[in-house]
């Protein structure tokens, strides 16, 4: 294969390694973790739109992974996506189906709608049995008006007013339940929606860290990346820089630049016999 | 031929089905010790969690032996319960015994043939005795959860112990580093250090955070200090 004529890749999945892998496996060598977002991610409608809240902690096992991490994510212009589950698969999924709603918008000539955007996720999910592990919160405003889906990662879907998913879905859903009301104001929901991530950041340990919103109006988007600063780090008392020369040196070599030959390598011949 | 296996329908086989049932819990926390000339300093997370909850923020996991001897414990909290509980007592038999108070050497011997008593069912703590010894030099004791026992200057454990130690043994022991001062550590670097360490500790690991409860013990007895983590 040349530059002029690449080697195509063959879509979907890759499944060469799973047979190798298997056998690996009962010989005792188990897989690596995967990343998760052990997460709060949650979602409302509002009178005019709605807003999506996620708090920012990715996990590996019991160790903080990404103290920082993005996980709503951008699908189309009137519409974003929160994401919980395996963090790859989450990032992957959104992204894919961002560009396939690329390509419908060109298409049609019209704003993609939110339920389009369930229906492509919903139907990806399933196909893969609940093996990419990506529960998501789907938000956008439409012609129809604001639409707010929960999407699990085996296929199924919720059209709803509104809802937590994540490690942190419990917590969430104990502010909602108790402050929801139809036809909030802007201002009353994005309280809402950030005492509800701040309820899972403080009492489940998958999630931490800072709160994003991301609210959507119709023709206009606010994505407001760390919102809120839930947790401040602790101040150092002392100082830990090192001294110079505090890294043993173990040897020395000059080299003089101007003296360095360019060598010129043959590519050997392959072994054929 | 009877199938006594099918994989496709789990809900007719007829092999026996093996239940099992975990005596042991993980409630995570940490404990970090730092032990100098004429003092020691302890530090235990107040955190109380299982899986991804959290019980408590306010579980003091330090427990005063006696007037210069605390042992600092962390792991399944069922366990720690028992074994201070027991070990209180031990002491109390002791003192009537032999009309004095247990030195901190002796506890120590006999927190590890306690632990090894349970050999096969064991208590699961890590455990880290602190206190001073009989010249009044701090000394610190940490044990694995059979009763291995090991003497040091400095020591990290429970569930960011991992995370702490290699910190540990390059900014209090040392390592990998030239220029090794010969004096030995104020109390007051001490308790800079081991703040600091929980810090970053509180940062990096889900199990340790809220606060962090400290025990000085000196000549003079122990002293309490009480610091702030993050609670998230």
């Amino acid at each position: 294969m040349s530059v002029l004529c690449p080697e195509i890749p063959t879509p979907g999945f890759s499944f060469e390694n799973c047979k190798r892998n298997a056998v690996l496996e009962t010989k005792g060598f188990a897989l690596p973790k995967a990343v998760k977002t052990g997460t709060t991610i949650v979602g409302i409608t509002y009178k005019d739109g709605v807003i999506l809240g996620a708090d920012t902690r990715a996990t590996e096992d019991t160790t903080v992974a990404d103290k920082n991490s993005e996980k709503i994510h951008y699908l189309a212009p009137n519409m974003y996506c929160c994401g919980a589950g395996t963090a790859a698969d989450t990032e992957m999924t959104t992204q894919m189906i961002s560009s396939q709603l690329e390509l419908h918008k060109l298409y049609t000539n019209r704003v993609a709608r939110v339920c389009t955007a369930n229906q492509l996720l919903k139907q990806y999910l399933f196909r893969y049995q609940g093996y990419v592990g990506a529960a998501l919160i789907l938000g956008g405003v439409d012609v129809e008006g604001p639409h707010l889906y929960m999407i699990y990662p085996h296929g199924s879907s919720d059209k709803l007013p509104y809802g937590t998913m994540g490690s942190g879905s419990l917590a969430a859903i104990a502010v909602f339940e108790s402050r929801w009301r139809p036809d909030l104001e802007e201002q009353e929901g994005v309280q809402l929606v950030r005492d509800a991530i701040a309820a899972g950041i403080f009492n489940d340990l998958g999630s931490g860290s800072n709160i994003d919103l991301c609210v959507i109006r119709k023709g206009s988007v606010d994505y407001k990346r760390t919102f809120d600063e839930a947790n401040k780090k602790g101040v150092k008392q002392a100082s830990y820089r090192y001294p110079r020369g505090a890294t043993s040196v173990l040897s020395t070599r000059v080299v003089d630049i101007e003296e360095v030959a360019v060598q010129r390598i043959e590519p050997e011949r392959m072994e054929i016999a | 031929m009877f199938a006594t296996e099918n994989a496709y329908y789990p809900d007719y086989s007829t092999k026996p089905i093996q239940h099992s049932f975990s005596p042991y819990a993980d409630n995570g926390g940490s404990v970090v010790a730092i032990a100098g000339d004429d003092f020691v300093v302890v530090g235990a997370d107040t955190r109380l969690s299982a899986g991804f909850s959290i019980y408590t923020r306010e579980q003091n996991k330090l427990f005063p032996l006696s007037n210069t001897t605390v042992l600092g414990c962390s792991g399944c909290w069922c366990d720690t319960l028992t074994l201070t509980r027991i070990l209180k007592s031990r002491m109390q038999m002791y003192h009537q015994e032999h009309n004095k108070v247990m030195s901190t050497t002796a506890c120590a011997q006999m927190l590890s043939t306690m632990l090894y008593y349970k050999r096969f069912f064991p208590y699961y703590i890590s455990n880290i005795l602190v206190g001073l010894d009989n010249e009044g030099k701090g000394c610190i004791y940490s044990y694995d959860p059979i009763g291995h026992c090991e003497k040091t200057t400095y020591r990290a454990g429970g569930s960011a112990g991992a995370l702490l130690q290699p910190l540990l043994d390059n900014q209090i022991g040392q390592k990998n580093l030239t220029k090794v001062s010969a004096e030995s550590i104020t109390q007051e670097k001490a308790l800079a250090i081991l703040k600091d360490v929980f810090i970053s500790a509180a940062e990096r690991d889900i199990y340790t955070g809220d606060n962090v409860m400290i025990n000085i013990i000196t000549k003079d007895g122990i002293k309490e200090d009480n610091f702030e983590l993050r609670k998230d």
